[in-house]
């Protein structure tokens, strides 16, 4: 088995096939949204491919060292920032192809008139734990 | 309270409960039930008998259960079959419980799942720490499995290479976490050694102890990997690496070679070397032969190419790699690990730096760049 983020991005990403902000859809298209979005996640749990899922605030803040015995800088959030991630489910498959299908399957989450979004998710394998037997 | 007791007891107890007519499901979540009850009762009130305990609870689990589904009068015929207690005289169910868990109709990770719960008595939330899921995740995982060989006959006998590719994947593809994944999957090889008698389970156990015998010299304290060339071959085990080598010559004799024990010659011959200058490299580039002549392994053909380079020096060993797949995984380190031999350090830092990107996993990764800029300071003078 081995690891994925698929990872979805306020910004940043290409820009989806149905491509309306949230706040243009009508409120039972917001619903059928989220109940697609928990029965996916109620799926994985079930076939056991499930291990976590977040959804993050856009408003970050960025934070630097600035020598000893000060404080450290902050800075943002940049209304500007190229890239902006709105969170993440990790899942754990047996194939980098199944990966790939579930987030095509994430990627058909209803939106605007209750058509799929089509939205851009990035997949990125976990750096996984080292085999013992190498050579 | 000694858990490694109870957890060698656990696929007894299961084809215990199985013989008495319980289905494979019910009786492996009533002993995995008798076993959290064990845990929390043992340490204060240990049994005289613990598998006739073991087996009273896990039965009385069971027939709480098939309350739920099985009718009253089921449930009675089952509880007037119930032979008396007292020491069992039944042949083992263990081995066959092996190649239930191990069925070709499960995929590896659930296979891997169901035989530690099953035959390794671990817990559910034991093994989904070990693979770093949600304990809800892993459950459903072995419940899937579960059903997945729920019509399978229990005492059906299947291929013992597919019983082996499992444990080979609990030793080596464990993470490090509380439980000793290497440690169970060679308590498990084992155990299975020593109710079957096959060439290949030898060559796996061999294949184990000798690879575990290194464990204290892989890693630095901080974790980062410590390459084979470079171990301090007197922090080995030498303990394991004699039961290693004798349990493989009892293989060999067998005159039945297979890829495990062609693996564990070469690992052998390793630990036969007291300094990394003295590898008998000719003799494990026989043995790779041998490997790719047995699977066709590209790993196998990988690995070769690292002997050839060492055997036959390092032009050698890249006219044996150019004859592989770049996009094999540790081609590149390979590639820049034998350029660096050849003299040609900016080409090797340059393929190492590439390895690391493509690295799969973290001390690996780390180590990759750790080559890469020793190199890149060294041509820089």
């Amino acid at each position: 088995m081995a690891k994925y983020l698929l990872l979805k991005h306020y910004r940043g990403a290409p820009a989806a096939v149905n491509d309306v902000p949230m706040d243009q859809w009508t409120p039972d298209e917001v619903l059928a949204h989220v109940r697609y979005m928990n029965d996916f996640a109620a799926r994985l749990q079930e076939t056991g491919e499930f291990v976590d899922e977040q959804a993050l605030s856009p408003r970050g803040t960025f934070v630097r060292y600035d020598g000893p015995g000060r404080p450290p800088v902050t800075d943002g959030p940049f209304a500007e920032t190229k890239d902006l991630i709105a969170g993440w489910m990790v899942i754990d498959v047996e194939s980098h192809d199944r990966a790939l299908e579930l987030a095509g399957e994430l990627s058909a989450a209803p939106g605007a008139r209750g058509e799929p979004i089509h939205e851009w998710l990035e997949v990125r394998p976990f750096l996984g734990a080292p085999q013992t037997i190498t050579e | 309270m000694d858990e490694a007791l109870l957890r060698s007891l656990t696929p007894t107890v299961i084809g215990i409960l199985g013989r008495r007519g319980a289905d494979f499901a019910a009786a492996e979540d009533a002993v995995q039930e008798a076993l959290v009850e064990a845990v929390r009762v043992w340490p204060d009130d240990p049994p005289r008998d613990p598998r006739a305990w073991l087996v009273t609870v896990a039965w009385r689990k069971f027939l709480d259960g098939s309350r739920a589904d099985t009718s009253r009068r089921r449930r009675e015929e089952l509880v007037q079959e119930e032979p008396a207690p007292g020491p069992g005289t039944e042949t083992d169910d263990t081995l066959e419980l092996y190649f239930l868990c191990a069925h070709p109709s499960l995929s590896p990770a659930s296979a891997v799942a169901l035989t530690l719960r099953a035959v390794g008595g671990l817990t559910t939330r034991q093994i989904a720490q070990a693979y770093l899921v949600p304990e809800a995740t892993m459950a459903q995982r072995i419940s899937r499995a579960k059903r997945t060989v729920s019509d399978v006959r229990f005492t059906q006998h299947g291929d013992v290479a597919t019983v082996l590719r499992v444990l080979y994947l609990v030793f080596n593809e464990g993470y490090s976490g509380d439980v000793d994944l290497a440690a169970e999957a060679i308590r498990l090889t084992r155990q299975l050694a020593a109710s079957v008698e096959h060439a290949e389970v030898a060559g796996l156990l061999a294949l184990m102890l000798l690879h575990h015998a290194r464990r204290p010299a892989r890693t630095r304290p901080d974790g980062s990997l410590v390459p084979l060339a470079e171990q301090d071959r007197s922090r080995w085990d030498t303990e394991l690496v004699a039961e290693g080598v004798e349990v493989l010559q009892a293989a060999l004799a067998r005159d039945r070679l297979g890829e495990f024990q062609a693996q564990a010659a070469v690992a052998a011959l390793h630990a036969d070397a007291r300094t990394a200058e003295e590898t008998d490299w000719v003799q494990i580039v026989e043995w790779y032969d041998e490997l790719v002549r047995l699977t066709g392994s590209p790993v196998a053909r990988l690995n070769r190419a690292v002997a050839v380079g060492e055997a036959d020096g390092p032009r050698a060993g890249l006219a044996a790699l150019a004859e592989l797949d770049p996009s094999l995984p540790r081609h590149t380190a390979v590639a820049a690990y034998l350029h660096e031999r050849d003299g040609d350090p900016v080409t090797a830092a340059r393929l190492y730096a590439e390895a690391a990107r493509s690295a799969h996993d973290l001390p690996e990764r780390d180590h990759l760049t750790r080559q890469a800029a020793r190199l890149n300071a060294q041509v820089r003078g």
